[in-house]
């Protein structure tokens, strides 16, 4: 029940504290009303749980990740290769 | 490269990654002196772990154990009880989350409660109770709320609202539970069992959404007062492979600490507004009980006296159903809530107990163990 759904803000009502937000093409209505007002703009990526926003998604932080993912994926890649190499190298009949 | 919803969903699913990944570990793990047991607290982590297949993944001296973490997997038959009486008080309106739907008390669930004639509505926001009380103005509505640190400050304000808007029809039955007494009561009850369960639990997965709100700081006493590090982990299937990554490198380099690896939305102090809110209206329990595990202490929170004249609790009193419920006699909830067995270990698991007619809690929830392996681990 806790696994709530990253979605991105499209309309601010500051007056009754809520928020549209677009969860994959989906539009619905979040409250606001755990977050700070100063908090939250048009734009941002932000976590609904049960009808409300409980927190902004750190963009920063994010990209960070999927930076790592990029690299860890690269240097694997770049193993792979050279397995794919050594292996090719592997004579099966050497030393008979 | 700027980021995109897309991202968020897929590439943090993204199979490549977790291989990579997969590789990172199974080099590194070689290092390792002894096996590792890494348990995972919520059951939002079983459900990725065994939906992605991680165990397959992982090296065999990574293992998993899966605890309790799911509020509606150990909401005990007393307090379903409670809900299933309410709900049959001639005036009442009885609103719950739609996690609760199936989950079966000892005079059956609160859709059986619902067929026999009451007014139980599942909803998918506690706001909807606005709603509900505004149309239906000679009714009680009792918000039967449920749900660890994540899902409390929702309840705190909706009461917060009913308060401020000065809502006369609107009460509460709470069962809001907490995560660091529970994983305390783990190592404690595991480590008086060590010797017939020779797995004791070395490291944590820590929950993510409940972090979201309470911060990462609510888990400092484990390395520091038990020896057991903390890694708060995201719930796609690359951020936990990330998080048992960070694990494995804690053990080969000698650190015990805490740390985050869902930094995207987790922080040291967490949400302090949505912590205010919690503070505000609510006092811990001397105990509560979990299904399965039993009694624990300060486990679970009640309204704060002040509010008693929305406390459902106490209106109620005289005719809330006291005594303790046993727990169905084959059922093994206990020892799987407690990571000593797993789900295929019962004997009813997928025969008289299965998701369209659970009988412990465990199968209940989608999140829960028993019913995660029961949909992923082909194991019927
Ligand atoms: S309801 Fe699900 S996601 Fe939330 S804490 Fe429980 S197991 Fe985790
Ligand atoms: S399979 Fe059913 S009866 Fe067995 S432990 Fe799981 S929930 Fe309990």
């Amino acid at each position: 029940m806790c696994l709530s759904i990253p979605s991105k803000v499209v309309k601010i009502d500051k007056e009754n504290e809520v928020a549209t937000v677009d969860t994959m093409g989906v539009q619905r209505e979040a409250s606001l009303s755990l977050m700070s007002q100063e908090d939250i703009k048009i734009g941002d990526y932000v976590l609904l749980h049960i009808g409300f926003v409980m927190n902004k998604i750190d963009e920063a932080e994010a990209l960070d990740s999927l930076e790592i993912y990029k690299e860890i994926i690269d240097a694997m890649n770049e193993e792979d290769r050279q397995m794919a190499i050594l292996e090719a190298d592997e004579c099966p009949n050497r030393g008979e | 490269m700027g980021l995109e919803l897309k991202n968020l969903y897929d590439d943090f699913r993204d199979g490549n990654t977790i291989k990579a990944y997969a590789k990172i570990i199974k080099e590194d793990a070689k290092k390792l002196k002894n096996q590792i047991n890494i348990m995972e607290v919520c059951g939002g982590h079983t459900h990725t772990i065994m939906k992605y297949g991680l165990p397959q993944l992982l090296p065999s001296n990574i293992k998993f154990i899966h605890g309790p973490g799911c509020p509606v997997c150990i909401m005990p038959k007393e307090r379903i009880d409670h809900a299933y009486v309410l709900s049959m008080v001639e005036d009442v309106i009885l609103v719950t989350l739609g996690d609760m739907i199936k989950v079966p008390g000892s005079n059956g669930s609160l859709q059986d409660a619902r067929s026999r004639g009451s007014d139980v509505r599942f909803v998918y926001s506690p706001l909807e109770c606005l709603k509900i009380a505004n149309e239906n103005p000679t009714k009680k509505i009792i918000f039967f709320a449920i749900g660890f640190e994540t899902t409390t400050p929702m309840t705190a304000a909706l009461l917060d609202a009913v308060i401020k808007k000065d809502i006369k029809n609107i009460f509460f039955h709470i069962n809001h539970v907490t995560v660091p007494e529970v994983m305390r009561e783990l190592i404690d009850s595991r480590d008086e069992h060590v010797d017939s369960y020779n797995n004791k639990i070395d490291a944590f997965l820590g929950p993510s959404h409940v972090s979201v709100i309470s911060g990462s700081k609510i888990y400092e006493e484990f390395p520091r007062d038990y020896n057991r590090l903390v890694v708060v982990s995201g719930f796609e299937p690359v951020d936990v492979m990330q998080a048992i990554s960070m694990i494995v490198k804690q053990f080969i380099e000698g650190r015990c600490e805490l740390e985050i690896e869902y930094k995207r939305l987790v922080t040291y102090d967490g949400n302090l507004k949505a912590q205010e809110l919690i503070e505000r209206y609510f006092d811990k329990r001397d105990l509560f009980k979990w299904r399965g595990l039993g009694n624990i202490p300060k486990s679970g929170l009640k309204l704060k006296p002040e509010f008693k004249e929305y406390d459902a609790e106490i209106i109620y009193k005289d005719i809330l159903p006291i005594g303790e419920i046993e727990d169905h006699k084959l059922c093994i909830c206990g020892d799987i809530l407690r990571g000593m067995a797993n789900p295929p270990e019962c004997t009813i698991f997928g025969t008289a107990c299965k998701p369209t007619s659970p009988i412990g809690s465990c199968m209940v929830s989608s999140e829960g163990a028993c019913a995660a392996y029961y949909k992923y681990g082909n194991l019927r």
